[in-house]
């Protein structure tokens, strides 16, 4: 027995051109919890798919309690003794928790069998480790901090000593956030072994006994979590100093730019997602969303911007008021001052495919500067990226390069500098950082505050609480469909977090 | 004419029509299940009637000629597999090579070996199933109602009509009752919870194509060997297709697929019946009609009538590892 839990030597992995990870050393010991922090691309992501047999290493060596060991599939993980929780969760969505815990762990070929004893196995892992779900609930049905259980539950009923969890907060509150790491210290205390991948450094603060930073590719350094600060974690996983808190002046609110008055939306299976929502944005405020995805923001987004039909309600843009039943469409609606930049890039704000230069004007298209007749005018579009570019420091700078070969971070700044150099009257932005690196967060934060110092109606909305606390003004809560409570930035975590799990706002009530 | 023996005719006719369809569309259930769609059941189908037939013919044994068209199906749905699962090419567009392929070479291959003008020489004796008579059905027959309904609907039909419907309750306890059903609609909801949990989807999804191409592998055989006595081009007419409504209709569940077949095969059994024969009130329906009436009521019937069919969620993309 040794007091290792896994060691990996020299691991080196290359797709293609790109070296993923090079020359990686790591230690884990028995029992703590390690974090690995690093930007988005700094290759955790690939690590730990080495780890759990998704890939093979190039060159390097793994060694599991003391035994190198050969890694080739996810069966061979486990059978070291390894599981892991995805960052998305890896199961089948219209199959019960028993059937997705023991799928594949199946002990015969007759599902009943198998299904009775899993049963028994599941209710002793319950109570040894206070992990409670009903073993018959579809997965569908059940809230995501559960269904991550059953993930983490379908770790252990496969023996795993080793956890890896592969950014497990990003689709949770705080309050369940909190509440997974009760349950990583009380596995912890068993002797579990388990290793946290994150880009937030709170929760590597919060947790973690050790740290290991990633910074492309390379293992930067590793340090016990006591001896190291949120400062040094962060200039070791940009390579420099950044600013992590963001600078912003007192708003000047002018007048109201943009009303949403009494939206009702409807999803295609009649649900409602969007629960009779109004509010008010002036000129010159940040006004923040919060809530857990999959709180009715994105219909909110996507209806507000024309994408989506409501069933009743209207907007005020510029103090026109505009039926979001019918009309509303989003040229019409760009037309009259509003500018969007879609939560998901990927598939609503870029097209991937294109050139950066043709996504740079994607939906101003029709504008007579980028025009010749009926022809685009691709040397004026092209004079017009390379500005954007320059004053947006998007890079590699070439408006010809195809979309999808540049970063995350460097895309979003593509429809930023599309949707912002408009001169819009209101800016709607949803998750302007998600999946960007933590140098143009800095940059885009700081852009976003610049177009609310220009007298701009802004509304932001996000899932990451900080960066709704850092930039809102005023800071509006959405859970099921509804705005539950305004608060202003300065309002604690707590506060928020209980308004975001659907905890009624106490003052609105009583009023 | 008498009413219940129209009927009795309609239902026994019914019954006979809807055996390929019944193979078919278990076929698919198996692949679509697993995530491959499959619009290549008629291809497979129409090859396995043909080497039905034809092996029939040659070795005067019915067994040689149910296995050749086994293996034929079995052996197209491998290059379906390999195109869709292994080189992760359109399944829509492997399958539709796979039915112009195989309605051009069943041609070209019967016209070069048999010079029947596409055909195979007319099956007797041994090289076709004979139909299977329950005991004491000929006795019973005169026992009103009852009667009828035991010498004519449930005995006297070919081995493989008693095998479709037996299929429908099996294939339903594969799916639902065994490991391997468990991870074979696993893989089609999400391959990657199935890989993670260290089963190889590949391997998972090839062997639900094969389970497919057993079954298409029985419908085609049922077509040359029992249903009639030999191969003729172009003798599945469709019923890929149909079996393929009658799957998206059932919502991929075995015993909704059993029902809407015979939905389908009940349509067309009343349209073959009704050829000629004018309609109390109506007059005379074109035959064409009729025959689009199992496409237009799938149509109709998913538009708004039986709730949204909703495939499986993986259904139709090939698996790629994230990275």
């Amino acid at each position: 027995m040794s007091d290792i839990a896994i060691e990996l030597r020299g691991i080196d992995k290359s797709f293609g051109l790109v070296h993923a990870n090079r020359n990686i050393n790591l230690t884990v010991r028995k029992g703590t919890i390690h974090g690995i922090i690093g930007e988005n691309g700094a290759g955790k992501s690939t690590l730990m798919s080495i780890l759990y047999g998704f890939y093979q290493a190039d060159k390097g060596e793994i060694v599991v309690d003391g035994k190198t060991v050969t890694i080739k599939d996810p069966n061979a993980a486990i059978a070291s003794g390894i599981g892991m929780v995805h960052q998305h969760f890896m199961l089948v969505e219209n199959f019960t928790v028993l059937e997705n815990v023991m799928l594949g762990a199946e002990d015969s070929q007759i599902l009943n069998t198998s299904i009775a004893k899993a049963r028994v196995e599941l209710k002793r892992l319950e109570r040894e480790y206070a992990l409670e779900v009903d073993p018959d609930a579809l997965i569908e049905e059940l809230p995501v901090g559960l269904q991550q259980r059953v993930e983490i539950l379908k770790a252990l009923y496969r023996k795993a000593d080793i956890l890896i969890l592969d950014e497990p907060t990003g689709v949770l509150t705080p309050a369940e956030a909190d509440h997974l790491f009760r349950i990583l210290g009380q596995l912890k205390d068993q002797g579990k072994t388990i290793i946290l991948i994150t880009h937030k450094l709170r929760e590597i603060m919060a947790i973690t006994d050790e740290v290991s930073v990633m910074r492309r590719g390379e293992m930067v350094a590793t340090r016990p979590t006591g001896e190291t600060s949120v400062e040094e974690l962060a200039e070791l996983m940009v390579g420099r100093r950044v600013l992590l808190r963001v600078d912003k002046g007192e708003a000047n609110p002018g007048a109201v730019k943009f009303s949403v008055k009494n939206l009702t939306v409807r999803d295609g299976r009649g649900v409602t997602m969007v629960d009779n929502v109004s509010f008010d944005i002036r000129a010159g405020e940040i006004v923040g969303i919060a809530g857990v995805a999959g709180n009715g923001q994105s219909e909110l987004l996507e209806t507000i911007s024309g994408i989506r039909k409501a069933v009743s309600g209207s907007v005020d843009l510029n103090g026109t008021p505009i039926d979001m039943t019918g009309n509303a469409d989003p040229r019409d609606l760009r037309d009259r001052g509003l500018a969007h930049v879609p939560e998901d890039r990927h598939h609503v704000g870029l097209v991937l495919k294109f050139e950066e230069s043709e996504n740079s004007i994607l939906g101003y298209h029709h504008d007579k500067r980028y025009l010749n007749g009926v022809f685009l005018n691709m040397d004026a579009i092209r004079a017009d990226a390379e500005e954007k570019i320059k004053k947006y420091d998007i890079r590699p700078p070439n408006p010809r390069l195809r979309t999808a070969n540049f970063s995350g971070g460097n895309q979003q700044k593509i429809v930023l500098a599309r949707e912002m150099e408009r001169g819009p009257d209101v800016l709607i932005i949803g998750q302007p950082t998600r999946g960007v690196d933590v140098g143009a967060i800095e940059f885009i934060h700081k852009r976003i505050i610049e177009m609310r110092d220009q007298g701009k109606a802004v509304l932001l909305v996000s899932v990451e609480l900080d960066e709704i606390r850092a930039l809102s003004d005023r800071i509006l809560v959405m859970f099921a469909g509804r705005i539950v409570g305004e608060r202003a930035p300065d309002a604690t975590e707590g506060e928020l977090g209980l308004l975001m799990a659907g905890v009624e706002d106490r003052k609105e009530a009583a009023e | 004419m008498d009413f219940f023996q129209t009927l009795m005719a309609l239902l026994e006719s019914t019954i006979r029509v809807s055996v390929p369809l019944i193979f078919a569309a278990l076929a698919g259930l198996f692949t679509e299940r697993a995530g491959v769609f499959d619009i290549g059941l008629e291809g497979k189908m129409l090859g396995a009637a043909f080497a039905a037939g034809a092996v029939a013919a040659v070795t005067g044994s019915v067994g040689a000629g149910l296995l050749a068209a086994v293996l034929i199906s079995v052996l197209l749905s491998l290059v379906h597999g390999f195109a869709s699962i292994t080189q992760r090419g359109s399944q829509i567009v492997s399958g539709v090579a796979i039915n112009f392929i195989v309605a051009g070479s069943t041609v070209i291959l019967g016209e070069a070996w048999f010079r029947q003008g596409g055909r195979t020489p007319a099956l007797s004796g041994d090289a076709r199933f004979q139909t299977i008579t329950f005991p004491f059905a000929e006795e019973l027959r005169g026992v009103p109602i009852i009667g009828p309904i035991y010498a004519d609907l449930l005995s006297g039909h070919f081995l493989l009509t008693y095998l479709a419907f037996a299929m429908v309750p099996i294939s339903w306890w594969i799916l639902y009752r065994t490991r391997f059903g468990l991870r074979l609609r696993a893989v089609g909801e999400n391959p990657g919870a199935v890989d993670t949990a260290g089963i190889s989807v590949i391997w998972m999804r090839y062997k639900a194509v094969i389970c497919c191409g057993i079954l298409c592998g029985f419908a085609g055989a049922y077509l040359s060997l029992a249903m009639n006595a030999g191969f003729v081009k172009g003798m599945t007419a469709g019923k890929g297709y149909i079996a393929l409504a009658a799957l998206i209709f059932a919502k991929w569940r075995p015993l909704n697929i059993m029902l809407a077949c015979l939905l389908f095969g009940f349509l067309d059994a009343f349209a073959i019946r009704l050829q000629g024969n004018p309609l109390p009130l109506i007059g005379q329906v074109p035959v064409q009609l009729m025959q689009a009436l199992p496409y237009i009521l799938t149509v109709i019937l998913l538009a708004g009538f039986i709730g949204k069919a909703i495939p499986p969620k993986a259904g139709g993309i090939p698996y790629v590892k994230e990275r």
